[in-house]
């Protein structure tokens, strides 16, 4: 019974952590996609150096939600409360 | 439909290569993870064993891959103190990038071993765990080495009240590097798993590309923290 509870609340938390960990990250890697469009709009002949410091910023970011992804991962498949 | 499958989800399943009660391998890991070294190997040697003026494809190939790892370390550390760990850098971009293209590439599922699966050195929490620890031992001792006893004027800067964190850190750095890594390899495994599961055919391929793209970034990611968190310390 116990367990049963833990594995519901488990899943529901894997799944507010993955959500909630997507948010802030998709509104930083909006706001700096914008910025380095305005930028290569403004100086075409900067692209190649705009491009890679923002693919650079945008996998620092994306690791933000593999934090959550992981402590999800961990929450389902390596569970410590249960058992 | 379980033929289409190249891969699936295994969890918590290895092949254990047991020495005594308490100690024990994963032993999946360990053979992908020397294959990768050994053919990495293999390739640097036979590219650089005779040099030429006009080099061939394999060596122009090699010195893109040299340009590549010198600007890393040249940005990141400065012009007097680059080359000495710029092997470092390179063995570490090299290693998670052959690991990680190793995962994806070659169709691991077709090879039977007893329990687990073969597939990317990287997406064992030990792999990256221990190339994270090694960046930490690298700028301690690269901190020691270039600044002396004078290193621990670190810890309480800019002001004496910041050593708690400058502390923290230490332990933050490598568990944020370990867990970026392996969260971007599992992350693209599970996503081109679960899509496969659901539409065996072509749909996958765009996710597949995608996560050859991501993972190659991650090698990039990771050598230039690396050689970030040296420059740190001996600047």
């Amino acid at each position: 019974m116990v367990d049963s509870i833990v594995s519901a609340a488990s899943v529901i938390a894997a799944a507010i952590a993955v959500g909630f960990a997507g948010l802030g990250p998709g509104i930083g890697q909006g706001n700096a996609a914008g910025q380095a469009v305005e930028g290569i709009a403004r100086q075409p002949e900067a692209e190649g150096k705009i491009r890679g410091t923002l693919l650079l910023s945008l996998a620092f970011m994306e690791s933000l939600t593999i934090y959550g992804l992981v402590v999800a991962l961990s929450v389902l498949f390596a569970n410590p409360f249960v058992g | 439909m379980d033929t289409f499958l190249l891969s699936k989800i295994e969890v918590g399943s290895h092949l254990y290569i047991n020495f005594s009660e308490s100690l024990h391998l994963h032993g999946e890991t360990v053979i992908v993870s020397s294959l990768v070294v050994l053919v990495l190997s293999l390739f640097l040697v036979l590219g650089t064993r005779d040099l030429k003026k006009i080099p061939g494809t394999l060596q122009n190939f090699l010195e893109v891959v040299y340009e590549l790892v010198k600007s890393i370390a040249l940005t990141q550390m400065g012009p007097s103190y680059y080359s000495q760990f710029l092997p470092f850098v390179a063995t570490i971009f090299l290693f998670v990038l052959g690991s990680n293209l190793s995962g994806a590439l070659i169709p691991w599922k077709l090879i039977e071993i007893p329990s687990g699966e073969l597939a990317a050195p990287t997406n064992d929490i030990n792999t990256t765990a221990c190339l994270a620890i090694l960046t930490s031992i690298a700028y301690f001792s690269a901190g020691f080495k270039i600044k002396g006893i004078g290193y621990f004027a670190r810890y309480i800067k800019p002001a004496p009240f910041f050593l708690p964190i400058n502390i923290v850190e230490d332990f933050t750095k490598p568990l944020s590097l370990n867990f970026r890594l392996f969260g971007n390899v599992v992350a693209d495994e599970l996503t081109v798993t679960v899509i496969c599961s659901l539409v065996p055919l072509i749909i996958p391929l765009p996710i597949m590309m995608l996560g050859l793209f991501a993972s190659s970034l991650q090698a990039l990611i990771f050598a230039t923290l690396a050689a970030a968190y040296i420059g740190e310390v001996i600047e």
